[in-house]
């Protein structure tokens, strides 16, 4: 069996990884074609990282269906692991070796000559911008730029499929948008992504495709901007009260004005195709918040509709 | 589902066989040693030598040649003895944080474990660069033991086999042990000072354990640096026969090979959830 013909590069049906009694990934159906960039969505603890690692064939499933790159990972592991790029989600960097070593290092595990790793060292640590630390031990880097060697690392083999898991977490705002930009490019070239994540803007950012994972089950599939037009409304407006005043608000039937109203500790969020006509009608009613703000409706949006909590908490 | 063309990048990884694929392993942690092996320095070659000075030298010129002693001085009846407690510390100090360090605080052995080399490669790696490191640890000892007078014949040569594979024998357990535990590795202080510090007391180093009580010597007989020293002075004097040979190299291979096992199933266990 070849997917490469159909595409598909990733294929999950029905997939389940248990840790004894517990679930941690309740049986997903996921397609991951080939050139895209696609994403799992959701907040700590859904099963991202269980999925992922089934799909790095470091992880055994226990049950369901499961190809990658057309093989089968409990026979082909090591075939498949050859031709996969992984990041996890913690740095597992060896801190005691240098950066080029790391690089070099690592390549030779994938049979790669030592004139190849050397020479392709140099190129990774230029495009992790990292080469003027390139004879320095790992130890002392900053995080970022742990994370950026992680991240040239796992491209030492050419992968055809790169698995990043929380890719930008912990990563200060410069630092992330300068990683999606890396990331775009080996989008460009044709490396398929697969990217977990629970920033729902690094996914509307970076993913065609995304599913919503909670509880170890996807709850919506699609691409963003679908996803957003199906499960939410154009816009969101939202209201700050004083404390204790929200509660008078929701008396005042607030919630009338729109077809969905979400009431968050410490704000409402008003569905609304037009946000600020809905805050007009608001204020004719006598509702008097302290701040009010209209914006687009985000996977934010989404994932609050589908499982009533915030992504991020 | 829409239709791809041929795939615009082809990966350059590939699987490496097995021998290859260890090897590979002992070339990483080459890299490493050739950054720190001044940090290794003290504990895996100053440290036996010290003893062998100490004892050998020192409490040594007060032991006359006998019976005991081969009729040799003493110094010279310790040192391929030294040479075993020497690769038993090197053995459980390779074998013990370093692994544990590769499972909890480096974590590389998961980085390993996500390219094409697996568990059982891994820890092949493992014990052929601790073997390794305990082979070179062992022809310095030779080399400065000779320098300092402490041998007589070109036997302790065949003694370094000895050495390496009591090495061996002693470092698979440990192995097994440091894939095991998930604490900070106090178990391994118990194994330094209720098995390695006893054991290096009473395995006939110093003294021949016919010395010791009659209680005390089917004990003895399960310490494998006794079993290694046997050998070692076999080889270094002469004068061994075939049948307790046998008996030693075979209580060493199988111990070696039952410590294996053992750490090819935690390694499995561990690494693979
Ligand atoms: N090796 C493991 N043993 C037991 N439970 C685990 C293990 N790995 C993950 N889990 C549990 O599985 C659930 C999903 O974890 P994970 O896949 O890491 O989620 P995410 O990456 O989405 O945060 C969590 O509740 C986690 O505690
Ligand atoms: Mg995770």
């Amino acid at each position: 069996m070849t997917t490469v013909g159909d595409g598909v590069l990733v294929q999950a049906n029905g997939l389940v990884k248990r840790f004894g009694e517990f679930t941690a990934v309740g049986g997903i159906d996921v397609a991951v074609r080939k050139g895209e960039a696609f994403g799992f969505l959701g907040p700590n603890g859904a099963g991202k990282s269980s999925t992922m690692r089934m799909v790095a064939c470091v992880s055994p499933r226990t049950e369901g269906e499961l190809s990658v790159l057309g093989m089968d990972p409990d026979r082909d592991g090591p075939r498949i692991r050859a031709r996969l790029g992984v990041v996890p989600q913690l740095d597992n960097l060896d801190t005691e070796l240098t950066v080029r070593q790391n690089l070099q290092v690592y390549g030779r595990y994938f049979g790669l000559s030592r004139a190849t790793v050397r020479a392709k060292a140099t190129e990774l640590m230029e495009f992790a911008q990292l080469s003027e630390r390139a004879d320095d031990e790992v130890e002392p880097l900053s995080g970022g730029m742990k994370r950026r060697l992680t991240i040239a690392r796992s491209l030492v083999n050419d992968p055809e499929l790169l698995l990043l898991d929380e890719p930008t977490t912990g990563l200060d705002p410069q630092a992330r948008h300068l990683l999606w930009d890396k990331l775009y490019r080996l989008k460009q070239q044709g490396v398929t992504l697969i990217i977990t994540t629970h920033f729902m803007d690094e996914a509307e950012q970076l993913c065609d495709r995304l599913v919503v994972m909670d509880h170890s089950r996807i709850v919506a599939e699609g691409a963003p901007s679908a996803l957003i037009k199906q499960y939410s409304t154009r816009e969101v407006l939202e209201l700050r009260f004083n404390p204790g005043e929200q509660q008078d608000a929701l008396d005042n039937g607030v919630a009338d004005l729109v077809e969905r109203i979400e009431v968050l500790p410490d704000r409402l969020l008003l569905y609304t195709e037009n946000g600020e006509s809905t805050l007009e009608t608001a204020h004719a009613k006598g509702i008097r918040p302290l701040s009010s703000l209209v914006r687009r409706s985000t996977l934010e949006d989404v994932f609050l509709r589908l499982t009533g909590r915030s992504l991020v908490d | 589902m829409p239709q791809v063309s041929a795939p615009t990048t082809q990966a350059t990884g590939r699987v490496v066989r097995s021998p290859h694929a260890a090897w590979l392993r002992v070339e990483g942690h080459w890299q490493w040693y050739r950054r720190h092996w001044h940090s290794t320095l003290f504990s895996s070659i100053a440290q036996p030598i010290l003893f062998l000075v100490a004892m050998g030298m020192g409490f040594g010129s007060q032991v006359e040649p006998s019976e005991a002693t081969r009729n040799l001085p003493y110094l010279v009846y310790l040192a391929p003895a030294m040479l075993v407690v020497g690769a038993l510390q090197n053995a459980v100090g390779e074998s013990s944080y370093p692994v544990l360090s590769g499972f909890k605080w480096q974590k590389d052995y998961w980085a390993v474990t996500a390219t094409p080399i697996t568990p059982g490669q891994l820890l092949a790696g493992q014990q052929i660069w601790i073997a390794l490191v305990i082979g070179f640890n062992g022809c310095a000892f030779v080399l400065i033991a000779t320098l300092l007078g402490a041998v007589q014949s070109p036997g302790i040569l065949l003694s370094l086999l000895a050495m390496v594979l009591t090495g061996m024998a002693c470092s698979a357990p440990v192995v097994a042990l440091a894939a095991t535990v998930t604490n900070d590795g106090n178990a391994f202080n118990g194994i330094f000072r209720f098995v390695v510090m006893p054991m290096t007391l009473f395995s006939g180093t110093f003294f021949p354990v016919s010395q010791l009580p009659e209680w005390a010597q089917p004990v003895v007989w399960l310490s494998p640096l006794w079993h290694g020293t046997e050998l070692s002075r076999a080889a270094a004097f002469g004068g061994a026969e075939f049948g307790p040979v046998f008996g030693h190299v075979a209580y060493l291979v199988g111990l070696f090979a039952l410590g294996i096992w053992l750490a090819r199933w935690r390694f499995r266990r561990r690494l693979v959830v």
